[in-house]
C-alpha cells in the first residue's frame, strides 16, 4: 500500500494546476536560460512551458515549422535575432500562428518580400504590431499587401526608402485604426502620402516623421488629428517659416513636439505652431535656430510645458532667461553641447523652476560653481544631472552636488575635475544608478570605495580612463553594487585579473568593456563569464593576454553574446572557432590579430550562422574566397573592411592632453 | 435732330417702330427670358414713344398680326418682321446713341447714315411685300443686316459696330439673332419673303427652336474655345441686385446649331461656318464685308450686367438657390448643363473609361488620356499625383493602384503579389465599364451630331423634343458602336476576374 501511495505521488507538480505554474514561470523573465531549463526538467514541464510562452524571439528562421508546433499560445515574435527571415518563413508564421498572433517584430530581418507580408497580413487577422524598420527593399507593393492588415495600430517603416507615396496611400486607406506609424528616413514618402495618413487614420497618437521630405503642406491636416500626442518632425529640412504660418487649427492633444535639426524654422514659424499646439507637455528644439528672445517668447502660449530640450543651439542670456520665466514648471531642462550658457543665464531658470528634475548642461563650458551652487540650493529635487565637460566646475562643486540632490539617480561627471572628496559626497545619492566618471583623472580607489559601499542601487558605471582605479577599487564596487548591469574599464591599465575574476559576482551584467587592460588575461575572463550568464556585449580589445583559453569557458557560459571585440587580443583560429557556439553572437569584430589565418576565420564565420555584422581588417578581404564572402552575404551577414593602422597606447594624461588639444582646434 | 426726324417722318417707320413693345408684352408667357431681354431694351424708347403720335393706335397692329401669324405659323413674312426690327432697332440704336452721344459722338454720323440709306430703302420693302417676290434686295438685307446686328447688340451692349456702316456680310448670322431677340414672332417664319415653298414647313420649326438658343449669340464665341468660362466666374462677387438674371429652357441650351441660314434654313454650330456656307446663295454674300466677322460690342455700362441661371432646379446655379451663383455667359450656360445635369455620352476611345457630357473635355481628355500614371482603384487615372490624392482622401475606400510594372520590379519572386495587382486592376477596369454600359444604352435613340448638319430631319429634333419629355435628350453623339461594343467585350474577361475581387483572397488560396 504505502508503495502504491508513492507512486501515486510521484510528481506533485500534477496535483498544482497550470494556471499556478503559468504565474509562478511569468516571473522568471531575467535570464531567458531559466525558462529553457525549466522546459527541460521533464515532459509535463516542457509542455506547461510550451502552452505558457507568449513571446519568442527565433534565433534562426529554418527551425520555425517544429518551434511553432510547440509553441501555440504566441502573441509575439521578435525576429532581430534572426538574421535572415523569408517570404517561406513568414507564410509558415502566418499558418501557425494565424489569428493569435499581434505583434510581429522583423526590424533586422532583409530577405522578405510583399508576398510573405501579404500572406501574413490576410492569415494574422489580428495583427496589431509590425516592424518593419530597416527593410530597404520592400516597395509599394510590399505596402499594398500591408495594407490588408485592417487591424493594425503600430507600424514602423523606417528605413523603407523604395517605399512612395503610393505605398503608403494603400496602407492608410487599409489600415485605418492605425495608432502609431514610423516613417523615419522613408525618402520617397511626401507631404501627400503623409497627408493621406492623417485624413485617413484619425486614431493616430505618435508619427514619427524624422528626415522625410516632407513641407508645411502636410502639417495642417496632421495638426488636425484628434489624438495626436507625439509628432516627430526631426531633420525635415523641408518646413520652414512660410508654411508654418498657414496653420489655423490647432491640435489640442499634442503633448510632445520634435521639431529638432529643422534649420528652416525660425521664432515666426515656431511661434505659430506653438499657437496651434498650447498643451505642448515636451518640446525639443535641438541644432535649431539661436535661442534667443524671439524664440523664447513664441513659447508664451505653452503652458503646460515641462521639457524642453535646446541641445546644440546657440544661447543668449535673454533667452534663457525668458523661457524661464514663461514656463511655469520646467520638469526637464536639456542645454547639452549649447553654446553660450552662462552662469547668469542658467541662474536666472534655476530660481524659477524649483521642481526641475532633469538637467543637461553637458559641454556648457563656461559654468562655474557659482551655478552649481544655485543648482544645489534650488532644485533639490534633481534625479538627473548630466554635466560632461564642465571644466570650470571645480572639486568643491561636486561636494555640494553631493550634499544638495540626494535624490539623484543618474549622474554624469565624464571629463571633470571631481576627485575623491566630491565622490564621498556623492555617496550619500543612495538611489543613484548610474554613474559615469569617466575621464576624471582625480579619482582613485579610495573615492570609489565611498561610491561601493553607499550607493548598492548601482546599475551603470563608467570608468573609461580613469588612471587612479585599481583592483581595490573595482572590487569595492562588485561587492558593494551586485545589481550591476554595466561596467566600463576601459584603459584602467591597473585593473587585474584579481578584480576582474569577481565580477562573476555580478550576476546581471550584461555589458563588460575591458579595452586596453592589458593586465587581464584568459583566466581573468574565465573566472568572470562563469557568473555573468546574461553578458550580451564584451570588448576585450587590446586586452593582449587574452586568448584562446579564455575563448573556450567563454562560449559556454555566455550563451547571450551577441556582441564581441576581439581586437588586438591573442586570440587564434582555435578561440575564435570556438566562439561558433554562441547561438546568437551576431557582430564580430577582429582587427589586428595576427594569429588568424584566413582559413581560420572562414571556418569560424561559416561555423556562426547568426553573425549579421563582422569587422575585419582590409587584408582578409582578398585572402577569405569570394564564393564563401558571398555565401555569407545571402545568409544575412554584412562585412566591413578596415584598414586601419596599428597605434601604440597613449599614456592617459598624454591622451587627454591631446584631446584637449583638438578640441581648440575645433572651437 | 435729325436722325429722329427722319425716322418720324415715315410712317412705315414709325409703326414698325411700335412693334417692340408689342412683342414686349406678349414674350413673358412664352419665353420669359427674351421677355428680360425685350424689356431691357424697352426703356430706351419711351422717350420716343412721346415723340410718336400715331404710336398709340399702331401698337394693336401687330399685336393682331402676331396672333394671326400664332394661329397659322406660316404667314408671318420675315420681310415684315425684318423691317419691324429694322425700323425698331435704329431707333434703339439711336435711342441709345442720344444716350451715349456725349461719349460717342461718330457714332452718330454713321447711324446717320444708316438713316439716311433706310430713306431709300423704305420704297423697296413696300414694292417686295406687295409684290411678294424673292428675297429682300441686297442693300436692304445688308441694312437690315445691320441694324439687326446693331440690334443684336443692344440687348447685351448699346455701343455697336457702327464700322458696319459699310453693310457686313455676315449678315445672315446676325439675322437670326434679330429674329430670336424678337422672340414669338418670328414664328411667322420667312415664307412669304423668300416665297420658296419646299423650305417654309421646315424653316419656322428651325428658327423657333433656334431662337430660344441663339438670343444671346452676339456674345457667344467659338462654341468650345473657352470651356473653362463657367468656372471663371466662381468668385465673382456681384452683389444680389446689380444684374439681372436670364433663364434659358433646356431645351434651348441643348440644340445643337445656334446659327441658321435664312434662305435655307441649314443650322450651324458657328457663325463663321454659316457665312462660309452663305456664299453659296449669292454674290452678294462673298464680300469682304460679308465674309468678315461681326464686330464685337464693346460692352456698355448703361446696360445692367446680366447673368444667367440654370433652369434645373435645385441647382447652386439656379436663381432660386439660397447660394445662387449666377453663369457668366451662354456658353458657361450649355457647359454647366451639360456637365451638370446631362449624362456622359462620349466616352473616351483609349482609355474607354472616361466620360464626358461636353465634347471639348473629351477632347482636352484625349490629349492626355494614357499619360495619366496615377491611378485609383476605382479605375480613375489622373495626370498629377496631387489630385489622386484629393480624390482618394476624398472618397471611402478608394485606394492608389500601384501601376503594374512597379510590383513586378518590387520583389524578388513574387509573382503573387503581381497577380494581386492585376486582379486589383481588372476589377476597378470592370467596374467603370459598367457604368458606360448603361451610359450608352440611354444615349442610343439619339443620332448623330455630324449626320445631323446633313440630314434636315435633325433640324427638327429640337422642335420634336419641345413637345414630348426632355428626360433623356442629348443632342451630342453617342458614342460610336464601335467603342461600346468594345467595352462590353472587354466586360466578358473582366467579369471573369471579377468575382476575385479582393487579391487577398486569391493568392491565400494559392498558399495553401
Amino acid at each position: 500500500m504505502k508503495r502504491q501511495k508513492f507512486i501515486e505521488h510521484t510528481n506533485p507538480f500534477d496535483l498544482i494546476s497550470d494556471e499556478i505554474i503559468f504565474s509562478i514561470l511569468d516571473l522568471l523573465t531575467s535570464n531567458p536560460i531559466d525558462l529553457k531549463s525549466f522546459s527541460l526538467t521533464c515532459k509535463s514541464f516542457y509542455y506547461v512551458e510550451a502552452k505558457h510562452r507568449k513571446i519568442l524571439k527565433p534565433l534562426r528562421s529554418e527551425h520555425l515549422p517544429s518551434v511553432l508546433q510547440r509553441y501555440t499560445q504566441l502573441t509575439h515574435l521578435d525576429f532581430s535575432l534572426s538574421p535572415r527571415v523569408t517570404d517561406a518563413s513568414l507564410v509558415i508564421i502566418s499558418k501557425a500562428c494565424n489569428s493569435k498572433l499581434r505583434s510581429l517584430d522583423l526590424s533586422r530581418s532583409k530577405f522578405f518580400s510583399a508576398t510573405g507580408l501579404l500572406s501574413l497580413a490576410t492569415n494574422c487577422t489580428n495583427l496589431v504590431e509590425i516592424d518593419l524598420s530597416n527593410a530597404t527593399e520592400l516597395r509599394d507593393a510590399a505596402a499594398v499587401a500591408l495594407a490588408k492588415a485592417k487591424n493594425l495600430e503600430k507600424l514602423w517603416l523606417g528605413r523603407c526608402k523604395l517605399i512612395t507615396d503610393m505605398g503608403i496611400g494603400c496602407i492608410a486607406v487599409g489600415c485605418t485604426k492605425l495608432r502609431f506609424i514610423s516613417l523615419k528616413w522613408c525618402m520617397s514618402i511626401g507631404d501627400l502620402g503623409v497627408g493621406l495618413i492623417a485624413v485617413k487614420c484619425e486614431q493616430i497618437r505618435g508619427l514619427d516623421l524624422s528626415y522625410m521630405q516632407i513641407t508645411e503642406k502636410c502639417l495642417p491636416s496632421i495638426l488636425k488629428l484628434k489624438y495626436l500626442e507625439d509628432l516627430v518632425l526631426e531633420g525635415c529640412f523641408g518646413i520652414d517659416d512660410d508654411c508654418l504660418g498657414v496653420i489655423r487649427y490647432g491640435c489640442k492633444s499634442l503633448k510632445k513636439l520634435d521639431v529638432s535639426s529643422c534649420p528652416n524654422i525660425s521664432p515666426t514659424g515656431l511661434s505659430s505652431l506653438t499657437r496651434a499646439t498650447t498643451s505642448l507637455q515636451q518640446l525639443t528644439l535641438a541644432y535649431g535656430s539661436p535661442v534667443t528672445l524671439a524664440l523664447a517668447n513664441s513659447l508664451k502660449n505653452l503652458s503646460m510645458l515641462q521639457s524642453v530640450k535646446l541641445d546644440g543651439c546657440v544661447v543668449t542670456y535673454d533667452g534663457l532667461e525668458a523661457i524661464g520665466n514663461c514656463c511655469a514648471s520646467l520638469s526637464d531642462l536639456s542645454l547639452s553641447k549649447c553654446v553660450g550658457v552662462t552662469d547668469e543665464g542658467l541662474i536666472s531658470i534655476l530660481k524659477k523652476h524649483k521642481d526641475l528634475k532633469k538637467l543637461d548642461i553637458t559641454c556648457c563650458r563656461k559654468i562655474t560653481d557659482v551655478s552649481i551652487s544655485n543648482l544645489t540650493n534650488s532644485c533639490t529635487s534633481l534625479t538627473s544631472l548630466k554635466m560632461e565637460s564642465c571644466s570650470l566646475v571645480s572639486r568643491e562643486g561636486f561636494i555640494l552636488i553631493g550634499r544638495g540632490c540626494h535624490l539623484l539617480e543618474e549622474l554624469d561627471l565624464t571629463d571633470n575635475e571631481i576627485d575623491n572628496e566630491g565622490l564621498r559626497s556623492l555617496s550619500r545619492c543612495s538611489k543613484l544608478s548610474i554613474l559615469k566618471l569617466g575621464i576624471c583623472l582625480n579619482l582613485n580607489d579610495e573615492g570609489l570605495g565611498h561610491i561601493g559601499t553607499c550607493c548598492s542601487k548601482l546599475l551603470e558605471l563608467d570608468l573609461y580612463r580613469c588612471a587612479g582605479i585599481t583592483d581595490s577599487g573595482l572590487l569595492a564596487i562588485i561587492h558593494g553594487c551586485p545589481d550591476l548591469e554595466m561596467i566600463n574599464i576601459a584603459y584602467c591599465r591597473d585593473i587585474t585579473d584579481k578584480s576582474f575574476s569577481s565580477l562573476r559576482k555580478c550576476s546581471r551584467l550584461k555589458t563588460i568593456e575591458a579595452r586596453g587592460c592589458p593586465l587581464i588575461t584568459s583566466f581573468g575572463l574565465a573566472e568572470a563569464v562563469a557568473g555573468c550568464k546574461l553578458l550580451r556585449r564584451l570588448d576585450l580589445k587590446k586586452c593582449c593576454n587574452v586568448d584562446d583559453a579564455g575563448m573556450i569557458p567563454l562560449a559556454h557560459f555566455s550563451q547571450n553574446l551577441r556582441q564581441i571585440n576581439l581586437s588586438y587580443s591573442s586570440v587564434t583560429d582555435l578561440g575564435l572557432l570556438s566562439l561558433a557556439s554562441l547561438g546568437c553572437l551576431q557582430h564580430l569584430t577582429v582587427l589586428h590579430t595576427n594569429r588568424l589565418t584566413p582559413s581560420g576565420v572562414a571556418a569560424a564565420l561559416l561555423a556562426n550562422s547568426s553573425l549579421t555584422k563582422v569587422k575585419l581588417h582590409a587584408l582578409f578581404q582578398a585572402l577569405l574566397p569570394e564564393r564563401l564572402l558571398k555565401h555569407l552575404e545571402v545568409r544575412g551577414c554584412t562585412f566591413e573592411w578596415r584598414e586601419k593602422i596599428f597605434q601604440a597606447e597613449l599614456d592617459p594624461k598624454c591622451w587627454k592632453m591631446q584631446l584637449e588639444d583638438e578640441m581648440q582646434i575645433v572651437f | 435732330m435729325e436722325p429722329e426726324d427722319s425716322l418720324c417722318s415715315s410712317e412705315v417707320w414709325t409703326k414698325s417702330s411700335s412693334f417692340p413693345n408689342g412683342n414686349v408684352q406678349q414674350p413673358p408667357q412664352k419665353w420669359p427670358d427674351t421677355s428680360i431681354l425685350d424689356y431691357a431694351m424697352d426703356q430706351p424708347f419711351q422717350e420716343f414713344q412721346e415723340q410718336t403720335e400715331s404710336k398709340a393706335s399702331l401698337t394693336c397692329n401687330p399685336n393682331q398680326q402676331i396672333e394671326i401669324l400664332d394661329k397659322d405659323s406660316n404667314q408671318m413674312n420675315a420681310a415684315l418682321l425684318a423691317s419691324k426690327i429694322q425700323d425698331w432697332d435704329p431707333r434703339a440704336m439711336l435711342n441709345n446713341l442720344s444716350f451715349l452721344e456725349q461719349k460717342i459722338h461718330q457714332l452718330q454720323e454713321l447711324v446717320h447714315l444708316i438713316v439716311g440709306r433706310r430713306g431709300q430703302v423704305f420704297g423697296r420693302p413696300d414694292e417686295l411685300v406687295v409684290q411678294q417676290q424673292q428675297l429682300i434686295t441686297a442693300d436692304l438685307t445688308s441694312i437690315i443686316v445691320q441694324l439687326i446686328s446693331t440690334a443684336g447688340s443692344l440687348l447685351p451692349s448699346v455701343k455697336h459696330n457702327l464700322s458696319a456702316a459699310v453693310p457686313p456680310v455676315g449678315q445672315l448670322e446676325p439675322f437670326d439673332k434679330v429674329i430670336f431677340a424678337s422672340g414669338p414672332g418670328t414664328n411667322g417664319g420667312v415664307q412669304s419673303q423668300h416665297g420658296d415653298g419646299t423650305k417654309l414647313p421646315e424653316l419656322p420649326t428651325q428658327v423657333d427652336g433656334s431662337s430660344k438658343c441663339g438670343k444671346e449669340q452676339n456674345m457667344t464665341v467659338e462654341e468650345h474655345e473657352s470651356k473653362d468660362e463657367e468656372d471663371a466666374d466662381e468668385h465673382e462677387n456681384l452683389p444680389p441686385g446689380s444684374y439681372e438674371i436670364l433663364q434659358l429652357e433646356k431645351e434651348e441650351i441643348l440644340a445643337p446649331h445656334t446659327h441658321f441660314c435664312a434662305i435655307c434654313g441649314k443650322g450651324f454650330k458657328r457663325d463663321a461656318n454659316l457665312r462660309m456656307h452663305m456664299r453659296g446663295h449669292g454674290d452678294e454674300y462673298k464680300t469682304a464685308a460679308a465674309l468678315a466677322k461681326p464686330n464685337k460690342e464693346l460692352g456698355s455700362e448703361t446696360m445692367l450686367i446680366k447673368r444667367y441661371s440654370c433652369p434645373f432646379t435645385g441647382c447652386k446655379r439656379n436663381k432660386d438657390h439660397k447660394k445662387f451663383q449666377p453663369l457668366k455667359t451662354i456658353l458657361c450656360v450649355k457647359n454647366h448643363y451639360k456637365r451638370t445635369h446631362c449624362d456622359k455620352s462620349f466616352t473616351c476611345s483609349k482609355c474607354n473609361s472616361k466620360k464626358f457630357s461636353v465634347i471639348a473635355d473629351l477632347k482636352t481628355h484625349e490629349k492626355h488620356c494614357g499619360k495619366d500614371k496615377w491611378l485609383c482603384s476605382c479605375g480613375t487615372t489622373f495626370s498629377r499625383k496631387d489630385k489622386l490624392f484629393g480624390h482618394i482622401a476624398l472618397f471611402q475606400g478608394h485606394t492608389p493602384a500601384i501601376p503594374l510594372d512597379e510590383s513586378k520590379g518590387a520583389t524578388v519572386s513574387c509573382d503573387r503579389g503581381e497577380r494581386y495587382e492585376t486582379t486589383n486592376k481588372l476589377g476597378s477596369i470592370n467596374f467603370s465599364f459598367g457604368s458606360i454600359a448603361s451610359g450608352g444604352s440611354s444615349v442610343e435613340t439619339i443620332a448623330d451630331a455630324k449626320g445631323g448638319v446633313d440630314d434636315p430631319l435633325s433640324y427638327f429634333s429640337p422642335l420634336n423634343f419641345d413637345s414630348c419629355n426632355f428626360g433623356g435628350f442629348h443632342e451630342f453623339p453617342r458614342p460610336p458602336f464601335e467603342n461600346t461594343d468594345n467595352a462590353f467585350s472587354f466586360l466578358i474577361p473582366g467579369s471573369g476576374n471579377y468575382t476575385q475581387k479582393s487579391g487577398a483572397e486569391s493568392s491565400s488560396n494559392n498558399l495553401e
